[in-house]
C-alpha cells in the first residue's frame, strides 16, 4: 500500500471509529429515558449551577469551554447538541466506559440536570479534536 | 529495614526535611473534585476517573486498652487507569507513643467493574497484594479475627515479621434518591503461612446534605458536604466463622469537599465489643490531579 493510501485509510478508520464511538452511545439509550424533560431546563439559576458543577467535574476532559481536551470529545458538537435533555442524563448516569467516560451516578440527580441545563445552553461550536474535525469536513 | 524517622541520622535528618515540601508540592497541583463518598473502609462503586491521580492521606488515631495511643497515616495514590479499571498504591506507616515511628509496609490494589453502565446493584471486584509489617496499624479493614490484642505489640515486635498477603472484595453499590449503599465482602489469605483464609465485612451509607447545587458559588453551603455512617469488622476464618472473637465498628461519617480543592472526612468509630479499641478516630484529606499525565505532556 502506498504512503499516502495508508494514511487515507488511517484518516477513514478514525473517522469511522469516531462516528462509531459517538453513535454507539446514543443508540444504547432507552426510549423512556429519550423523552426524559429536565426539571431545570433553560432555568437561568439551574444553568448558573450547572456551570459551577461543569468546571468542578467535566472540565478537566471536555476543557472548560466544552470544546474538548487532547482525544477527550467536544460536548459542542451536533450528536450531543441535537440529542434531548434525556440523552444527555442518561449519558451522565451511565458513562461510557470503554470510551473512558466514567458514570456521574455518585452526583445527586438534580446536580446532574443541572449539568444537563448547562451543557445545553452552550449551543453548536466548532469540534477542536482533529480527527472529529475531518470527519466534519467530509460530511 | 525502613529507618526510624525519630532518629539523627543522615538519612532521617533528609527524609524529615524533603518529605513536607514533596508532599506540599504535590498539593499545589491542579485539582478537582472528587465524588467519592465519605467512607474510610468501605469502598462503593466509584472509580477514578480515567487520568485522574487523587492522593490521599489517611489517619487513624487510637488508644488500645492496656496499650500505647498510636497515630497511622496511610499514603494512598489512586489512578483511574480505565473506565472500568482503577488502580491505587499505599505506603503506611504509624507512630506509637513511647515507642518510636515506622514505615510499615505498602499494598497494591486493583479494582476491576465487569458491568458496564449503571444498574440496581453495581458490583466491583477488587484484588490487592500487601506487604506490611505487624506493626501496622492503617486498619484500612478488619479481617479474620483480628483483635485490639494486635495493637499491643511494640514497634520493634511488629516490625521484625512481614505479612505478604492477598485480599479479595466483592464490592455491591447502589444508588437510591441520593444515596450510596454499599457493601463489601473481604476474603484473606496470608501467603507465607499456612492461615486460613480469613473474612470481613463493612457496610456503608452515606447522602449529599443538598441534592441541587446553588446558583451562586460558595463554599460553606451543604452540597459540598457529605453524611453517613459505616459499620464493619471480622467474620473470622473458613475454619470459625462468624462474628465473635473479633472486631466491630460502628461510626457516623462527615464529608467536606472543598469546592477545587482538597476533600476532608472525619468519623469518630465506636468499637461495639471488648475485642475492639474503644474510640477510633479517622480522618483523611484527599487531593484529586486532573489528567495528571496530560499536564506533563503540556510542559
Amino acid at each position: 500500500m502506498s504512503r499516502q493510501g495508508g494514511c487515507c485509510a488511517i484518516v477513514l478508520g478514525v473517522a469511522i471509529t469516531c462516528a462509531a464511538a459517538e453513535a454507539s452511545w446514543i443508540e444504547k439509550v432507552p426510549q423512556g429515558d429519550q423523552e426524559r424533560a429536565n426539571p431545570y431546563a433553560k432555568q437561568t439559576a439551574a444553568i448558573a449551577a450547572g456551570s459551577r458543577l461543569f468546571a468542578n467535574n467535566c472540565a478537566q476532559c471536555h476543557g472548560s469551554d466544552a470544546l474538548g481536551r487532547g482525544k477527550r470529545p467536544s460536548l459542542r458538537t451536533p450528536e450531543v447538541q441535537q440529542a434531548t435533555d434525556g440523552e444527555v442524563f442518561w449519558l451522565l448516569k451511565n458513562g461510557n466506559r470503554r470510551h473512558g467516560m466514567p458514570s456521574w451516578n455518585s452526583l445527586p440527580e438534580p446536580s446532574r440536570w443541572q449539568i444537563v441545563a448547562y451543557v445545553k445552553s452552550l449551543g453548536e461550536s466548532i469540534p477542536s479534536s482533529p480527527a472529529c474535525a475531518t470527519r466534519e469536513k467530509q460530511r | 529495614m525502613a529507618p526510624d524517622l525519630r532518629q539523627n541520622t543522615p538519612v532521617a535528618r533528609a527524609l524529615r526535611a524533603r518529605l513536607l515540601p514533596l508532599l506540599a508540592a504535590l498539593f499545589i497541583a491542579m485539582s478537582c473534585l472528587a465524588q467519592e463518598p465519605p467512607y474510610f473502609v468501605t469502598y462503593s462503586d466509584y472509580m477514578e476517573e480515567p487520568g485522574n491521580l487523587d492522593m490521599t492521606l489517611k489517619g487513624v488515631n487510637g488508644t488500645p486498652k492496656y496499650g500505647n495511643p498510636f497515630l497511622s497515616q496511610t499514603l494512598e495514590l489512586e489512578y483511574g487507569a480505565k473506565g472500568w479499571w482503577t488502580t491505587e498504591v499505599y505506603l503506611a506507616g504509624q507512630h506509637t507513643s513511647d515507642d518510636s515511628t515506622i514505615f510499615t509496609g505498602w499494598r497494591w490494589e486493583n479494582r476491576f467493574r465487569p458491568l458496564s453502565g449503571e444498574h440496581f446493584i453495581n458490583p466491583v471486584f477488587y484484588v490487592e497484594y500487601e506487604n506490611v509489617s505487624l506493626a501496622d496499624k492503617s486498619l484500612l479493614e478488619i479481617t479474620g479475627h483480628d483483635s485490639v490484642s494486635d495493637l499491643l505489640l511494640t514497634n520493634a515486635q511488629g516490625r521484625s515479621k512481614t505479612e505478604r498477603s492477598l485480599e479479595t472484595k466483592l464490592i455491591l453499590s447502589s444508588k437510591a434518591r441520593g444515596w450510596d449503599i454499599s457493601e463489601n465482602f473481604i476474603a484473606e489469605k496470608d501467603l507465607n503461612e499456612s492461615d486460613p483464609w480469613e473474612f470481613g465485612y463493612s457496610l456503608g451509607v452515606s447522602r449529599p446534605l443538598a441534592m441541587a447545587a446553588r446558583g451562586k458559588a460558595c463554599v460553606v453551603c451543604p452540597e459540598n458536604f457529605s453524611a453517613g455512617a459505616e459499620l464493619y469488622g471480622g467474620l473470622g476464618t473458613i475454619d470459625g466463622f462468624g462474628l465473635r472473637a473479633t472486631s466491630h465498628y460502628f461510626g457516623p461519617t462527615i464529608q467536606f469537599r472543598v469546592p477545587r480543592g482538597p476533600s476532608i472526612t472525619f468519623s469518630p468509630n465506636f468499637g461495639l465489643n471488648a475485642n475492639s479499641v474503644g474510640v477510633l478516630y479517622r480522618f483523611d484529606v484527599s487531593y484529586e490531579v486532573e489528567q495528571i499525565f496530560h499536564h506533563w505532556g503540556e510542559k
